[in-house]
């Protein structure tokens, strides 16, 4: 079996990816591709935690932690990409740099 | 119930007049009359006593005396009281509210409805100041009169009226929200030391508390109060607010929302702080000594005839406070005499601004002059007017002014040089506001249209003549009523003092 | 009594009631004239009456009470008056001379559009002196007091659409004011030292308080008083007020600032005799300025140009004599030089209003001249009072002038004596100069018209009293303790009456040289010339010391400097705003990434806590 820090260690690639992609894009899109990527990070590390847990047999929290994440993604990109789509009717881009009338 | 309808007459006619804007615009203002009329019924039978009777007042301090309860787990009351001193107060507010409906009447055309609902509030909190007892109530009082002034001043003032309104409204809400805090203290205070949770003043009064506390307290009551006078580090609100505030709101705002101060000095914080209020008098003493100086100099210096009256309104309020500390019976009777007389001079001059601005649309000295050749009776009343400012003998701002400096003379000698130096400055801007507005040539083209004094404006200036002049000449109406309270209020300072 | 109460109730309160008259309502020149004239004269009446009644009595006193103005604990005030022998002398030129000037202001003033506003101040003015002289209590006498600055404010500035008449009514009334609050500090101070302010009882009460003499109280009490009545009487550091003061029409100049107004200062004074006994240091101080002034009022005479201004510095000297006198103690004489003078002045400022009126308001008497013929009654009512001015012997400046003189040799001030002599050398050469320079040598100016009739009748019976109004009322002749005469020598008797006529052949002299009038060449001279015609520039003295100071310091606080720390109070709120708010700029990545290094930071704060420990 792989070692533990492996997983650790590319669960926080991807979250720091996620990160990076969150901070760094101006894209609607592509932010929320990196949020779905910090997301799947968090996941991985659920179910490599509960795979590498003592009582992993009796122990399924983390699967049903990334069921329960998995649908929330899927909702939240649901929500989001309506959203986006809407957003892209309304301004004919998705940079959120310019999307910033809340501001006052 | 006497005191409570006199209270509730203004609150209810301010509602009708707001409501009775949807009908037609020119029937607020004449609810607003008939309310301000009625408000003198209730007032009826305590003058009549006091007319023609005037021996049965003297006997007992509160000429009215009527204790509700209002919250009782805090024990605080609806308890509303008359003395003499409240008596002449409300009297000097109800006919000045009569002479800022009589300066709002052609000037206010928009929103006339909203604008005498919080004429009439103002004045219904400034008689609740003057009547309630209950310190709370007092508090609540206080409080109400301010928003309805913030709304006089910031809807229908003039260019810079945002600014003025808000200026005016933090000032007085910083030295309300202190006088909160004191008022709780206070009341903690006296809880801790006698077991009885009580916010009624009269009650208080007979434990007066001592200690360090009490000096913190008292010094939070008057600084409240100083916000209010407005004395001296704590002026800076009135010029703006005056200057920017309608006419009648000017009107409301010299004549009676400023002696609230005073009166609050001379009924709270003297009696109930007496040990306090000695160690604070010297402070005090000088605060009014300065204000007077301060405010004459800086209305010599002003181009804005509405400033230089504020301004003059700063240097008259700091012989009232000059009055109130000096803690003899000639000072006090000229402090309160120093609130009736500036209270009617200042506002008339006020009246008289806003009826040259509305013929001239100017407020500046330097573009007004010759005012004389073209409206000589207006010229006439803004003389007099001017004259009874820098304390001409014979008017009532010159009883006020001797007596609170021979008040104080006794005690400070040197304060008060100082105090009457400021006779001479109150002659310098008075003498120039009259020269600069009323001497000269007329200065630009002559609108023939623009006449004189009509009507209504003779009959309220003249009055105000009159006032002052009996004020000047045979105060001792006055004297008689409010010595009752001034003594019973200052016996434990006085006996300290001399 | 009460009759007579009545009756002296009635003096003040008819001028009063008339300007109230005129106030209210709408009359024409006729009316108004006779009101106004009509009130006056009644008073005048009524005190000529009253000086019938108590012919020859010298401690008469009359009182009348008008009713109560404060009363709190120990202040009683009332509207009560007094009258005694003082008094009635007062009251008696207050209403003879006022009636005289309303009469004569009717001619002068018939063309003027503000007839009624004039007489309607005028008789307001003379209300106000009386209740001046009248006053029984020393509040009385303030409002009186300030209530005859007050119409000497408003009839200098009676011309009100020239802003120096205006500027210079302002002057008077300030400089007034300013010795006004001295002495009503000195009202606080007796009445807390003494209890009263009711002028008998204070003369008593000082007596038996301040027993031993030259009490430090005592002093300063009649110092503070002193200061009132330099400032309303035009004495040395507050004199430079008068000579503005002639900007008000000229019967105003001879009633308000010659006959009554400015001797109050001097009633005041004599009036609280015996208060002043008790501070023989202020009493020398007063002898000292009344010197100081009289010979800087009469050196300023001899060069001023212009008419009226002469006459003015000529007042200021001569209530300089009357300060002198009182100084000394010779209160007696100093009252009779004011009623001689009441007259002599109010005929000279008179007849220069009827020549002014003549000559369209012109002022400069070196455009004047050889209007002796032209003008005959102006030109013996100006003699007249010019020899009553220079004292020359058998008119009534003569007397009034000479028991002052006499006096200060009997109170053994020899100093004083011989600047008073030269003084009443100086007095001689500029009226004799004045004189001439007007009515004699070649005409320049021809008068366009005579003065009215009522004008002339006027300066007659003005020229009859300077003549001979000099009898010295008996009543004021026991006003002060006699002091013992020691007899004069031949040269102090001889000097005060021969110096006049050499002042005036001095100026003889120099009119037919010509040297009047003349532009000075040698600087030096120059230089003193423009000093004395500034009435040795007190103007700018005081503008320099006081005046621009004061505008300086108003100036530089004109924006209120407190509010300035509320102003910076409120600018520093905004700039916090402006900065924390700079935090929402409604970009995304930035509140991300604050999200993230705020995350991260307390990720390590906490690991690091936990690795601490």
């Amino acid at each position: 079996m792989i070692p533990l820090s492996w997983i650790f260690f590319l669960s926080l690639s991807l979250f720091t990816i996620g990160i990076f992609g969150v901070l760094a894009r101006r894209n609607l899109l592509f932010i929320l591709i990196s949020l779905e990527l910090m997301l799947n990070a968090v996941v991985l590390l659920f179910i490599a935690g509960s795979r590498y847990h003592p009582t992993s047999i009796a122990n399924s929290d983390g699967q049903i932690m990334y069921i329960l994440i998995l649908t929330l993604a899927a909702s939240e990109i649901a929500i989001g990409l309506s959203l986006v789509i809407h957003m892209y009717r309304q301004h004919h881009h998705l940079d959120i740099d310019k999307l910033n009338q809340l501001r006052d | 119930m006497t005191l409570f309808i006199l209270l509730f007459i203004p609150l209810i006619g301010g509602m009708l007049a707001w409501y009775s804007e949807k009908f037609n615009a020119n029937l607020p203002k004449k609810i607003a009359l008939v309310s301000l009329l009625c408000c003198w019924l209730p007032l009826f039978s305590p003058l009549n006593n006091i007319i023609f009777n005037d021996n049965s007042f003297a006997l007992s301090q509160w000429l009215l005396n009527e204790p509700h309860s209002w919250i009782p787990i805090f024990n605080i009351g609806a308890h509303l009281a008359m003395d003499g001193l409240s008596l002449l107060l409300i009297v000097l507010t109800l006919l000045m509210g009569l002479v800022a409906l009589s300066s709002a009447w052609h000037e206010i055309t928009k929103r006339t409805g909203f604008f005498y609902l919080n004429l009439l509030w103002t004045l219904a909190g400034v008689i609740g100041v003057f009547l309630a007892i209950d310190l709370f109530l007092f508090f609540v009082f206080w409080e109400v009169m301010l928003v309805p002034m913030y709304f006089l001043i910031s809807i229908w003032g003039y260019e810079n009226r945002h600014y003025a309104a808000i200026k005016f409204f933090i000032f007085t809400q910083a030295g309300g929200l202190l006088m909160l805090l004191s008022l709780c203290a206070l009341v903690g205070v006296h809880f801790q030391q006698t077991g009885l949770l009580t916010f009624d003043y009269i009650i208080l009064l007979q434990n007066p508390i001592s200690g360090d506390l009490a000096f913190w307290i008292a010094l939070g009551f008057t600084i409240a109060f100083l916000v209010k006078l407005p004395a001296l580090p704590f002026h800076s609100w009135l010029p703006d607010a005056h200057t920017q505030a309608p006419t009648a709101a000017s009107v409301i705002l010299a004549a009676v929302l400023l002696k609230t101060g005073g009166y609050g000095i001379i009924r709270f914080v003297l009696p109930l702080f007496p040990d306090a209020s000695l160690i604070l008098a010297p402070s005090m003493m000088l605060i009014g000594v300065i204000g007077i100086i301060y405010g004459a100099m800086m209305a010599f210096v002003q181009t804005d005839l509405k400033r230089l009256v504020a301004y003059s309104s700063v240097s008259h309020m700091g012989f009232v406070l000059l009055g109130c500390f000096a803690f003899n019976i000639y000072a006090l009777q000229g402090a309160v005499m120093q609130m009736l007389a500036h209270g009617i001079s200042t506002s008339a001059l006020f009246v008289l601004v806003g009826m040259i601005q509305h013929r001239y649309h100017t407020r500046d000295l330097n573009k007004l002059g010759g005012l004389w050749s073209k409206l000589p009776k207006l010229s006439a009343f803004g003389l007099f007017f001017g004259i009874a400012s820098l304390g001409m003998p014979g008017l009532g701002n010159f009883v006020a002014e001797f007596l609170i400096l021979l008040g104080s003379f006794e005690q400070y000698p040197k304060l008060t040089i100082f105090a009457a130096s400021g006779l001479i400055l109150a002659a310098i801007y008075s003498l120039l506001l009259i020269y600069k507005t009323f001497f000269g040539q007329i200065k630009g083209p002559h609108d023939s249209k623009i006449s004189d004094t009509n009507t209504k404006e003779w009959v309220t200036l003249l009055s105000m003549c009159f006032i002052l002049i009996y004020l000047g000449l045979h105060p001792q109406p006055f004297f008689d009523l409010t010595y009752t309270s001034l003594t019973n209020l200052t016996f434990i300072p006085s006996n300290i003092g001399s | 009594m009460t009759y007579y109460a009545s009756l002296l109730s009635l003096i003040p309160l008819l001028p009063l009631f008339s300007a109230l008259i005129l106030l209210f309502s709408k009359p024409n020149k006729l009316t108004t004239a006779l009101l106004a004239v009509g009130s006056i004269s009644g008073a005048a009446c009524i005190s000529l009456f009253l000086n019938f009644v108590f012919w020859q009595q010298t401690d008469f006193v009359l009182t009348s009470n008008l009713g109560n103005w404060i009363k709190i604990a120990q202040l009683h005030i009332n509207f009560s008056l007094y009258l005694d022998a003082l008094s009635l002398v007062m009251i008696t030129i207050i209403t003879g001379v006022g009636a005289l000037i309303h009469l004569y202001s009717i001619g002068f003033m018939y063309q003027d559009k503000d007839f009624k506003r004039y007489f309607t101040y005028l008789n307001l003015f003379v209300s106000a002196m009386l209740f001046l002289v009248l006053a029984d209590n020393l509040l009385l006498l303030y409002l009186g007091w300030e209530g005859v600055g007050l119409c000497s404010y408003l009839l200098i500035g009676f011309w009100y659409q020239d802003r120096d008449n205006n500027l210079a009514a302002n002057k008077a009334f300030l400089m007034t004011r300013i010795g006004d609050t001295a002495m009503a500090l000195g009202l606080f101070l007796l009445f807390i030292e003494l209890g009263t302010l009711n002028i008998q009882d204070l003369q008593v009460q000082a007596l038996s308080v301040w027993s031993s003499s030259n009490n430090n109280m005592a002093n300063l009490c009649c110092l503070l008083l002193l200061g009132g009545a330099l400032g309303k009487s035009a004495q040395f550091p507050l004199q430079n007020w008068l000579p503005d003061a002639m900007a008000g029409p000229t019967p105003v100049s001879a009633l308000i600032h010659a006959a009554t107004m400015v001797t109050a200062g001097i009633y005041l004074i004599a009036r609280n005799s015996q208060l002043f006994q008790m501070a023989p240091d202020v009493m020398y101080l007063i002898a000292f300025i009344g010197t100081i002034t009289l010979l800087l009022g009469a050196s300023a005479a001899m060069v001023q140009s212009d008419l009226k201004r002469i006459l003015a510095y000529s007042t200021i000297s001569q209530l300089g004599y009357m300060f002198l006198a009182l100084g000394v103690g010779a209160g007696a004489s100093a009252v009779f030089h004011l009623m001689t003078h009441a007259f002599f002045k109010a005929l000279l400022f008179l007849s220069a209003g009827a020549l002014i009126y003549s000559l369209h308001h012109e002022h400069n008497i070196f455009k004047m001249g050889g209007l002796l013929k032209k003008l005959p009654i102006v030109a013996t009512s100006f003699a007249i009072g010019c020899a009553a001015l220079a004292s020359l012997p058998f008119t009534s400046g003569f007397f009034s002038k000479e028991l002052i003189l006499e006096q200060l040799i009997d109170s053994g001030h020899t100093n004083f004596w011989w600047a008073a002599v030269l003084g009443a050398f100086i007095t001689a050469f500029y009226s004799a100069r004045l004189f001439f320079v007007v009515f004699l040598g070649d005409s320049k100016q021809s008068p366009d018209k005579q003065p009215e009739k009522i004008m002339s009748l006027v300066l007659l019976l003005l020229c009859f009293f300077s003549l001979f109004g000099g009898i010295q009322p008996s009543g004021i002749q026991t006003l002060m303790p006699k002091l013992n005469a020691s007899g004069l020598t031949t040269l102090q008797h001889w000097l005060p009456i021969v110096l006049p006529f050499i002042a005036i052949s001095l100026a003889w002299w120099m009119f037919k040289t010509n040297l009047f009038g003349k532009t000075i060449t040698v600087p030096a001279l120059q230089y003193f010339h423009q000093l004395l015609k500034s009435g040795w520039a007190f103007d700018r003295i005081y503008q320099v010391i006081f005046v621009s100071p004061f505008k300086f310091l108003c100036q530089l606080n004109k924006s209120d400097i407190i509010d300035l720390h509320y102003r910076a109070l409120e600018k520093i709120s905004k700039l916090l705003h402006k900065k924390f708010s700079q935090f929402q700029n409604g970009k995304l990545r930035c509140y991300n990434a604050s999200l993230i290094i705020f995350c991260v930071l307390a990720f390590a704060w906490f690991i690091k806590g936990a690795l601490m420990s």
